[in-house]
């Protein structure tokens, strides 16, 4: 039997203030070594989800499981299993790539050597070898979200959690990414994705789940949701559950 | 250790590449403190070493006149520009607009004729009470004319009550001659000897100033030792532009987030902002202090001269440092965007610095100012700094103004704590 990443039973989560719950009922499993999509239409409650499987945000009401164990009771321990690659970038921009990188692979437990030989590797992968002293403040778009991934993999979480990890990115720079989080799947570590480029996913993830107003309207893989819903491809099965209107006004 | 190590070696890089940060840290503490000594400093010479500038308009021909400009001059205070009788008060004051001085004396014309009468009147009451027959004199009271003081706005208050007493000093010099002239000559019917005059006149008892210090020293406080301590603590609090700031980018930005996702508890991030700033205050007094010993006799300043209790200097920096550390921290806990962080943590400490006796004395500070000065951690920062500098203490001296500032610091910590607990970040 397949080891269980992520379990998540019976989830409801509100904002304060708001009248209709962000999330209901939700219940959902990741397998181990899956690449997982979330998607869903505008505040649909994606990075809401994230959050609360990362621990940013405290758990209402049922429960998230990583590997087992109880994200709101082992807060410290359960945060050296997963990595995180929020969609805002996440490092300081007055330092370099291997300055940021020193200071978070500290905070993720990594002692000197590891810390050296893993930015030394993933700078090298990423591109971002020739510009590792220079300040991140003078990057391009692209080159900021690969210094996001790599101080987010750099520990060899066992998942990663990934919200729009190649938002605003051109081509090269978005195939580099999706090409790096493959090999690191090919490795073992559980994928948890969400974005808005259908096409990525129909390219990275095994499984997904469309989720719209706090609910999990369908979770299959790809093909199997395509046949049952008759549709030929994930923006048409997207508009087909999610319907046409628009969320964010 | 290493998580520490590597988050204090984190916020010392930001820190160095904050330029503006490092400018309202260390080079606008280090040019208040060179302005403002350097303004009491040329205040102080005016008062004891320079001679201020006066117009002196005798429009009196007589003996007491001439005694009277002989007592201004006597004085000492002031640089004597004798002009023309015939000049009006409209003339004398456009030649002070001309900056041609700051102040300006018009004796009236019959000065000497009226205080001579009146000393006669006074010396006459004076025999009659002790049971001489005297002619009787006529009283000169009603009559007599006053000296003019004129004063450019410019000058301080406190100044123009120095002047003003300096003035009533020459004034009764005068009558006093006068009177115990008319005493002697009525009681001998003869002029009174020069010699005996200088005897009764000219023996006054000195004064004799001590500054009083606890450790015997006789060193006369300066601008310098007052300005030095004052300005490197407005320094140490001013760090909170900086260290406020800093707590409230990280929480705003991207880093935050990923901070509350590693298996380290932000805390650490506070500790080491801690220590990472404790270490910029001790810098920052060593850097003003040197430039107060080292640069300050170069610039024609006096010279700092630091206590003999040495230990105590650095005890009383590594808590006053650590207060403002704390009080930093708790600004940027709590204030939501930078603009808020740099608007009240700078206004706070501008005010804190007011009535905590910064900018004013404590001692001058109206009564109920009292209490609310001794809620200002920068007021027993500075007792702390002038118990060591000017009082000459030890720290064992200085304790009760320690411990207050401990009670300070605890609470900021207290309140830190209260704020990052509430938000849910540690």
């Amino acid at each position: 039997m397949s080891l269980t990443a992520v379990s998540i039973d019976n989830l409801g989560f509100s904002y304060p203030g708001q009248d209709k719950p962000c999330l209901r009922n939700l219940c959902l499993e990741i397998g181990a070594g899956e690449r997982f999509g979330l998607f869903g239409p505008n505040g649909a409650g994606k990075t809401t989800l994230m959050n609360l499987m990362t621990g940013l945000l405290n758990i209402q009401e049922g429960h998230i499981k990583l590997f087992g164990q109880e994200v709101s009771r082992h807060q410290l321990s359960i945060r050296k299993l997963f990595g995180f690659i929020p969609q805002e970038l996440s490092f300081y921009r007055e330092l370099s790539p291997v300055e940021n990188m020193a200071f978070f692979g500290a905070w993720a437990g990594m002692d000197k050597k590891q810390i050296r030989d893993k930015t030394t590797e993933l700078l090298e992968v990423l591109g971002l070898s020739e510009v590792r002293h220079k300040q991140v403040e003078k990057f391009s778009g692209g080159m900021k979200r690969r210094v996001n991934l790599a101080i987010g993999v750099m520990h060899n979480p066992r998942i990663i959690f990934l919200d729009e990890p190649t938002v605003g990115v051109d081509v090269h720079t978005r195939h580099a990414i999706i090409n790096y989080l493959k090999a690191l799947n090919s490795n073992g570590t559980t994928l948890v994705y969400t974005s808005h480029q259908l096409s990525e996913a129909e390219d990275l993830c095994d499984r997904i789940a469309l989720i719209d107003e706090g609910r999990i309207l369908a979770h299959d893989t790809l093909e199997n949701l395509l046949e049952s819903h008759r549709e030929e491809g994930l923006e048409g099965l997207f508009i087909n559950l999610t319907g046409k209107k628009f969320r964010d006004n | 250790m290493q998580k520490l190590l590597a988050t204090i070696i984190k916020d010392i890089r930001i820190l160095t590449r904050d330029k503006l940060g490092l400018i309202f840290m260390f080079v606008m503490p280090i040019v208040l403190a060179i302005v403002i000594t350097a303004v009491q400093n040329s205040t102080f010479e005016i008062l004891n070493k320079n001679k201020v500038p006066l117009l002196l308009c005798n429009k009196d021909t007589g003996r007491a006149g001439i005694d009277l400009v002989k007592a201004i001059d006597k004085v000492g205070m002031f640089e004597i520009k004798t002009i023309s009788a015939d000049q009006d008060q409209a003339q004398i004051s456009e030649r002070m607009h001309a900056k041609d001085a700051v102040v300006a004396i018009i004796i009236p014309a019959d000065y000497s004729s009226k205080t001579e009468a009146r000393c006669k009147s006074i010396a006459s009451k004076a025999l009659k009470n002790f049971g001489m027959e005297v002619d009787t004199v006529r009283s000169g009271h009603d009559s007599l004319q006053p000296i003019t003081l004129l004063y450019h706005p410019v000058l301080q208050e406190s100044f123009r009550h120095s002047m003003n007493g300096a003035l009533k000093s020459a004034l009764q010099m005068v009558q006093s001659r006068l009177v115990l002239k008319n005493l002697y000559y009525s009681l001998n019917e003869k002029e009174l000897p020069d010699s005996l005059e200088n005897q009764i006149l000219n023996n006054q008892v000195e004064i004799n100033e001590i500054p009083v210090s606890r450790d015997g020293s006789r060193s006369i406080p300066n601008a310098t030792q007052h300005n030095i301590p004052a300005w490197t603590i407005f320094a140490m609090f001013f760090i909170v532009i900086s260290l406020g700031g800093s707590v409230v980018r990280e929480k705003l930005s991207g880093s935050f987030v990923r901070l509350k996702t590693l298996p380290t508890n932000y805390f650490l991030a506070l500790v080491s902002k801690q220590i990472t700033y404790l270490l910029i205050t001790l810098l920052q007094v060593a850097v003003i202090f040197s430039i107060g010993i080292w640069l300050f006799p170069h610039m024609g300043l006096p010279k700092l001269i630091l206590p003999a209790d040495i230990t105590g200097v650095i005890i009383v920096s590594l808590i006053c440092g650590w207060c403002a550390v704390s009080y930093a921290i708790c600004i940027g806990v709590f204030a939501q965007t930078q603009e808020q962080s740099n608007g009240v943590g700078a206004v706070s400490i501008v005010l804190m610095a007011a009535i905590g006796g910064l900018l004013v004395p404590s001692f001058a500070m109206p009564q109920s100012f009292q209490f609310v000065m001794k809620l200002s951690p920068l007021h027993w920062c500075l007792e702390a700094f002038y118990g060591l500098f000017l009082e000459g203490g030890k720290l064992s001296d200085i304790m009760y103004n320690i411990l207050p500032l401990l009670g300070i610091t605890g609470f900021f910590q207290l309140i830190m704590l209260y704020g990052l607990k509430r938000k849910n970040l540690i």
